[in-house]
């Protein structure tokens, strides 16, 4: 299904994403926001695994194994920082990083 | 170009326009949904690769869960129609360049060097193989990482539930003391 495509490809995509979701982080002032930018990092890094595994180690499966454990610390991540993000909100009724300097001494 | 050239270079084409317009739309809902967008267009390309049961787990936990917990989050925590604060443009630039001397340099590093795909016999990753892998623990088993990951998810539940649960007793007592100092300050 994939013969035609080069490997290449792939990490063009994933590279792509990658620097996309860090802009997002460095450009973002929303803190969900600023999530969902980790989330695409994290996303691109999972393609890079998988293709990795697919193309030169086929025989086995550790890309893939290491996927799936990213998702599940990604999912753990996301509902600790939704959590901490609440909680935030319910303190100084703004999540924007520029209004959030009550840690700084 | 085949059929399924066609495809993945229309999933590729999605995963970038749509990475960019999450990290650039002004609404925090639209910048979700396309996060979405993208989420799905990766598991599509998890099945042209044959691995049928990690894109399952992406569409389910990815695409399902996370995006649904992050649109519940906007929801509480902004109006829909809320504009999301920008960065100053001096900033903007700056990043911008600095994402793209990143990126040009990592692509120039992929396109110099030559990886060897390996003609070696594919293992199917169905779900019998997945399973099996996932629970044993000889040499090709990941019975550990299995088993902290688990104990990762419990931490991750257990955590986000006291860090989210509401103190109201805590709060009152605190404010009670607070008066009670006056109080005695006072008298």
């Amino acid at each position: 299904m994939i013969d035609n495509i080069p490997l290449n490809a792939f990490l063009v995509i994933s590279t792509l994403m990658f620097f996309i979701g860090i802009y997002g982080f460095l450009t973002r002032r929303n803190l969900i926001t600023m999530l969902m930018s980790i989330e695409l990092i994290l996303n691109s890094v999972n393609i890079n695994f998988v293709v990795f595994n697919r193309f030169l180690y086929p025989n086995q499966l550790q890309g893939h194994f290491f996927g799936l454990i990213v998702i599940a610390v990604a999912a753990s991540e996301a509902a600790v920082g939704i959590a901490i993000i609440i909680n935030i909100y319910r303190n100084f009724k703004s999540i924007d990083v520029e209004n959030l300097d009550q840690m700084k001494f | 170009m085949t059929l399924s050239d066609i495809i993945f270079y229309l999933f590729a084409g999605s995963i970038v326009t749509f990475s960019v317009l999450t990290v650039t739309s002004r609404r925090i809902l639209r910048s979700a949904v396309y996060l979405l967008f993208v989420l799905v267009s990766t598991a599509g390309i998890y099945f042209m690769l044959n691995y049928n049961f990690l894109a399952a787990v992406q569409l389910t936990v990815y695409a399902g869960g996370i995006i649904v917990l992050i649109i519940f989050s906007i929801l509480l925590t902004s109006h829909v129609s809320e504009k999301a604060v920008v960065a100053p443009v001096k900033q903007q630039i700056f990043s911008a360049l600095a994402v793209v001397a990143g990126a040009t340099l990592t692509l120039l590093t992929i396109f110099k060097f030559a990886f060897k795909p390996s003609a070696s016999p594919a293992m199917v990753s169905d779900v019998q193989n997945v399973g099996r892998e996932l629970v044993s623990y000889g040499r090709d088993g990941y019975a550990l990482p299995f088993e902290v990951v688990s104990i990762l998810l419990l931490a991750a539940m257990v955590g986000a539930i006291v860090l989210a649960k509401k103190e109201k007793n805590l709060k009152a007592e605190e404010t009670q003391t607070k008066n009670n100092t006056e109080n005695s300050s006072k008298s």
